[in-house]
């Protein structure tokens, strides 16, 4: 008597609790693909592991990794930003009006991109913390938005030049430091930071149970109207660093900036271990995420296989993802 | 003095009178069950002493203050806790991270304040020990067993040092062994002076662990008295209208 009547279960050891986590398993299959693609095809390898390409996949997948760890703390509280391809273009173009046509410093252009893009982030906020409406839609709606505001206030123009501070914007988002690209120590640092938030905080640990049982955690008393906002806007805070870095690798923007990457930047958390339905992902599984799919889509293309494939590849990790949190049950309550 | 007391409690919602001026009282200790049929009030009551919404008519007293509550939290922080029916948890979080909810320790100063987790575990698990669960306060709530996550539940409302518990069909969806678990639970809470409002439909149950049972029919109190010195029987009867009052 006295006692719970049902077996205690044993605590998950160490180990075993780093089994259960999808990221671990993608993180494998991120080095696993390139080895194995040497071993089917050898002259493959003297493209892939050489120091210019990891160079390259690095870089690459800097851009959506960063978007992506803004999109994974609003999929953790179970909602959904479909918007962050056209807020990509409103940010990188909003940077191009302030230093191309008015010939700002730096500093003023991120500046405008940083408020477009948490203004955008504010907009979805609002309608879907405080007014309840589904973050799909509002979203959805947001996507279509965003891409005509890029196209009317760039009046369909190509930014090419930024004015004085070019360099600065240049250095920024295609240079590098210690041998790595610079938007690859920007990720790295966020990445870190989001972790450590998600991890650490009370803000973090309020998402999780939003993610987990919405009506509980209002009941509890978390402000969860308070946090829903917040998640979107740092969804567009996230995205508009991106623009700026994008903006400087590039050299140039035009309002297609970042067409389909809402796509990319959600599966890369699908991949990573975030559950659409809310409660589970992290900092590391955005990151590990990206990256996968720019060492899919690197392999493949240094393989010689038809661009045209990337995509069913890509969507096959997706699906595979899902299906290996099916095989391990933890989703059946 | 009474530690709650409610006096001509009325609700309507538009043209429903849900409630219909009903007197209500508490002592330190004690558990009362509070039984009727569905649309009796009873849920009515409880949300009403839980702050989710205004009485229409009627004064709330507490500890002989009056009192008015507008939202949950205002009578939480008077010392009433509620265990909803669903509990309430998040089961993608640990046992004691659902303890601290929305009440978190945190150590480091400001910018840098951040969750406090052995101390939240130590507390935890301190709060199972009195409740004498076997609830590991690490472990996550989705791998528990109804019992162990009444537990947690419960040891919440320990937390912030309730005054008054109410609870909503807490032995409803759980397994046989369990609710003697809850049961036990809820015996230990009165032993520690707490006063209990069991809103439950199994009669067993209420006659196991109540010491008085107030009966709503359509609003109206009809019953108010000790369990001693009522049956099953009479319970059944006044639920369904059989027995008028009693």
């Amino acid at each position: 008597m006295a006692t719970d009547t049902a077996l205690p279960r044993p605590s998950l050891g160490v180990w075993q609790r780093v089994l259960s986590y999808q990221a671990f398993w993608v993180t494998i299959a991120v080095f696993l693909i390139p080895v194995a693609m040497t071993v089917i095809e050898p002259s493959f390898s003297e493209s892939f592991w050489k120091e210019g390409n990891f160079f390259n996949i690095t870089r690459n997948f800097a851009f959506i990794a960063i978007m992506a760890l803004g999109q994974v703390a609003v999929i953790i509280t179970g909602g959904i930003d479909l918007s962050v391809g056209s807020v990509l273009a409103v940010c990188g173009i909003v940077l191009g009006i302030l230093m191309g046509n008015y010939d700002q410093p730096f500093w003023i252009g991120a500046l405008g991109a940083i408020v477009a893009g948490v203004a955008c982030g504010a907009f979805n906020g609002v309608l879907i913390a405080y007014m309840r409406l589904s973050a799909f839609v509002v979203t959805l709606g947001m996507l279509a938005i965003g891409r005509s505001l890029a196209l009317a206030i760039s009046d369909n123009k190509f930014f090419s030049k930024f004015g004085h501070d070019q360099a600065a914007l240049i250095e920024l988002g295609g240079g590098k430091s210690f041998g790595i690209a610079n938007p690859v120590l920007i990720l790295l640092a966020l990445t870190i930071l989001t972790g450590a938030v998600l991890r650490y905080t009370a803000w973090g640990r309020h998402l999780y149970a939003i993610g987990g049982n919405e009506h509980a955690a209002r009941l509890t008393g978390v402000p969860v109207d308070r946090m829903k906002f917040s998640v979107y806007v740092l969804s567009g805070l996230m995205t508009a660093i991106s623009a700026v870095l994008t903006v400087g690798w590039l050299g140039s923007v035009t309002n297609g900036l970042g067409v389909g990457y809402e796509l990319r930047v959600i599966a890369s958390t699908v991949i990573g271990g975030a559950n659409l339905l809310g409660g589970e992902g992290g900092a590391y599984s955005a990151f590990i995420g990206a990256a996968l799919i720019e060492v899919i889509r690197n392999s493949l293309l240094l393989a010689g296989v038809n661009p045209y494939w990337q995509g069913t590849f890509v969507g096959i990790f997706i699906i595979l993802a899902v299906l290996l949190e099916r095989i391990r049950g933890r989703k059946v309550d | 003095m009474a530690l709650l007391e409610l006096k001509g409690i009325s609700k309507h919602f538009g043209a429903i009178e849900a409630l219909a001026g009903v007197d209500f009282f508490l002592e330190r200790g004690e558990i009362v069950g509070l039984m009727g049929d569905n649309g009796a009030g009873k849920s009515t009551l409880v949300k009403i002493v839980a702050g989710n919404f205004p009485p229409s008519g009627g004064e709330i007293s507490l500890e002989g203050r009056a009192v008015h509550f507008h939202k949950p939290v205002d009578a939480r922080t008077a010392g009433i806790e509620i265990v909803y029916q669903d509990l309430a948890l998040c089961n993608n979080l640990t046992a004691s991270a659902n303890v601290f909810l929305a009440r978190e320790k945190k150590r480091g100063f400001f910018p840098f304040r951040i969750l406090d987790d052995r101390a939240m575990n130590d507390r935890s698990r301190e709060l199972f020990g009195e409740l004498k669960s076997e609830t590991r306060p690490a472990d996550t709530v989705r791998m528990m067993s109804g019992g162990q996550r009444q537990a947690v539940a419960i040891a919440r409302t320990h937390l912030s040092q309730a005054k008054i518990v109410l609870m909503d069909e807490p032995t409803a969806a759980i397994s046989v062994r369990q609710v003697a678990e809850v049961l036990d639970l809820m015996r230990r809470l009165r032993d520690q002076g707490i006063a209990i409002v069991l809103i439950s439909h199994r009669m067993p149950d209420v006659f196991a662990v109540c010491d008085r049972i107030v009966v709503l029919r359509r609003g109206h109190k009809v019953a108010d008295k000790l369990i001693s010195q009522s049956s099953p029987e009479e319970v059944t009867g006044l639920i369904t209208g059989a027995i008028k009052a009693a």
